[in-house]
């Protein structure tokens, strides 16, 4: 058991250092020079040597990558090319504003998605079932921004109810600390990104807790609870569904990690000040270190989510580890 | 050929899969005719008879869906996005499925030190934050449709690799492979004539998917402005909408892209569960 959990661990470690690896040199050796923003090349040459030095880039490049690594391991990402700031005092709120956007609606896409998959499934064969089938995949076909727009459109700008994008109302909260995320304000703004990513992502546990329980219905434990008299909501919701759980749980922290890879296209759209927006932001102003940064914790997010997905997987189902 | 020929014959059996290949049929005419069909160039300024710049026209039947704040007809626009969408879409597919395939078949037929680099790789890339990589690939490269493809062939195999390895590897325990061996057939001849062919369906189903998830992405990427500049792509006019700021005035400017994509793909997604459905008998039994 123990062996498992350490492979997995050292796997973890292994595809995060890959991941850095790929990283420093992408930047280093594709064509684009992010350099040529700090360092200009109508500098004289002089300026220019000394500019380098300063940076360390006249070493070789291996020296370079350790330093890079030393650096990492400190939390020190470097200063950012546009504000002249550590990195890491620009990146450490907008982890925070990307977690409390996906984190809470992808836990409700999968709470709804449990719930309608497993009545829906229980019941198959209904004219419900293909509407909701039909529907849940359209949503998820059509572009998350588009989506996000049409939201915007009806909701805020029709309907007024619903502020245009940002976290909080401009000036509300000049410095922006933690008593920002328990105003009514930051739930406001939170409201429609939430609403719009809850119904995007509903499609995926929907459709996975519906062929859950078509699989669980045959069962013979199924079939036992049903003999002894319990009335088809017990059977469904205390029997049914604790079994069919199982493949939703295992995902979850998966999908998450994937969610948050992918909510640079929301936050976009909705001006939502975090990782994504943050990384987009600044590969717009070539501000390198910043999008390496951004990118890596992404990764980090994502990484993690496959660890824990893993875990959980063998924590519920411990079947599995006999290999 | 033939495993399209089978595809196409199963697909067509039910009436979801009718009518969603009817649909990505279509497109994929209008795809290749439609730079033909346009009833102007895409990047064309329009006047009207007075001489003035046809600014954000609402759909007439000159221009069927309006124009963008350029003058430009969103219309000629769409169908040049269709191209660029069925483009993108296929050749990913095809890229993601061809190399998923190989590496899926090598790692689990030959198992041991092949297997355990080769699924090293796919966990590396399955942790690799999809868009935010392709993003920043796009930043340091040339911004063209052919980078775009690339990049996102580069991370997707990695599915298709996974699932094919899990079936081959249950497959390689069969009789018919023993028997194949037993006539002194060489491991290429195992793999290539006898393995392969059993888990077409899996590499078929998860073109489909590979297919939906890259006309989305390729969307995605026009939308967030690392597009390719010389191309017209249905994200990138709604980035061009979007940018102008005045997609809330111009409906018929911003809503037939993401239209557009959604019904695509809607009937890719269909598409790939009308052929599961057939293939896989025990989804038919619960169906």
């Amino acid at each position: 058991m123990s062996a498992f959990w350490f492979r997995r661990l050292w796997q973890t470690v292994l595809t995060l250092l890959t991941m850095l690896t790929l990283m420093f040199f992408m930047f280093r050796m594709l064509p684009g020079d992010p350099m040529a923003t700090v360092i200009s090349p109508a500098l004289y040459p002089k300026a220019q040597e000394t500019l380098r030095i300063q940076f360390g880039l006249d070493k070789p490049l291996w020296e370079q990558y350790f330093v890079y690594l030393k650096n990492l391991a400190v939390f020190d990402f470097g200063l950012s090319f546009h504000t002249g700031r550590p990195v890491a005092d620009e990146i450490s709120g907008r982890l925070l504003n990307t977690i409390l956007l996906v984190f809470p609606s992808m836990i409700a896409a999968y709470g709804l998605g449990a719930l309608v998959g497993a009545i829906v499934g229980w019941r198959r064969g209904s004219k419900i079932e293909t509407v909701l089938v039909f529907l849940s995949t359209s949503l998820q076909s059509a572009p998350v921004f588009w989506l996000s727009m049409l939201a915007i459109l009806f909701f805020s700008i029709r309907l007024d109810l619903f502020p245009i994008g940002h976290i909080v109302s401009p000036g509300m909260f000049p410095e922006e600390n933690w008593r920002m995320y328990f105003s009514a304000d930051f739930l406001h703004h939170l409201a429609l990104p939430f609403m719009v990513n809850t119904l995007y992502q509903f499609c995926f546990p929907f459709l996975l807790m519906r062929s859950s329980i078509l699989a669980t219905v045959g069962e013979d434990y199924i079939e036992l609870a049903k003999m002894k008299g319990l009335t088809d909501r017990r059977v469904l919701y205390h029997h049914a569904m604790r079994n069919s759980l199982l493949p939703l749980a295992t995902t979850l922290p998966m999908t998450l990690g994937w969610a948050v890879a992918g909510s640079v296209v929301i936050e976009t759209v909705f001006s939502w000040p975090g990782l994504g927006l943050l990384m987009v932001e600044a590969v717009g102003r070539s501000d390198y270190p910043v999008v390496q940064a951004a990118f890596l914790l992404i990764a980090v997010l994502t990484v993690a989510g496959t660890l824990i997905a893993d875990l959980l997987y063998t924590l519920l189902d411990p079947r599995i580890v006999n290999e | 050929m033939n495993t399209l020929m089978t595809f196409l014959r199963i697909t067509w059996k039910s009436t979801s899969g009718r009518i969603s290949l009817s649909i990505f049929g279509a497109c994929l005419v209008l795809a290749v005719i439609g730079p033909w069909i346009a009833p102007y160039s895409p990047s064309d300024r329009l006047y009207d008879d007075a001489g003035k710049l046809l600014r954000l026209s609402p759909p007439t039947w000159d221009n069927l869906l309006g124009t963008t704040v350029l003058g430009r007809d969103v219309f000629s626009q769409m169908l040049w996005g269709a191209r660029t969408a069925m483009l993108v879409g296929l050749l990913t597919a095809l890229g993601t499925v061809v190399i998923g395939l190989n590496f899926g078949l090598i790692a689990g037929y030959f198992g041991g030190r092949i297997d355990a680099i080769l699924m090293r790789i796919t966990d590396i890339l399955l942790g690799l934050p999809f868009l935010p990589f392709i993003i920043v690939l796009l930043s340091l490269t040339d911004r063209n449709i052919w980078t775009i493809i690339l990049a996102m062939t580069f991370v997707m195999w990695r599915s298709t690799a996974r699932i094919v390895r899990a079936e081959v590897m249950s497959l390689r325990q069969r009789q018919f492979v023993a028997s194949a061996r037993t006539t002194g057939a060489s491991d290429v001849d195992i793999l290539y004539r006898e393995i392969a062919p059993n888990v077409m369906p899996l590499a078929v189903t998860s073109i489909t998917f590979a297919l939906a998830w890259a006309i989305i992405t390729e969307a995605s990427i026009g939308f967030l402005g690392f597009g390719d500049p010389n191309v017209f792509s249905w994200g990138s006019i709604i980035y061009d909408a979007y940018a102008s700021q005045m997609m809330y005035r111009a409906p018929w400017w911003v809503v037939p892209p993401g239209v557009a994509i959604m019904v695509l793909v809607t009937s890719v997604y269909f598409m790939g569960r009308a052929y599961e459905e057939v293939i896989n008998p025990r989804l038919q039994e619960r169906m």
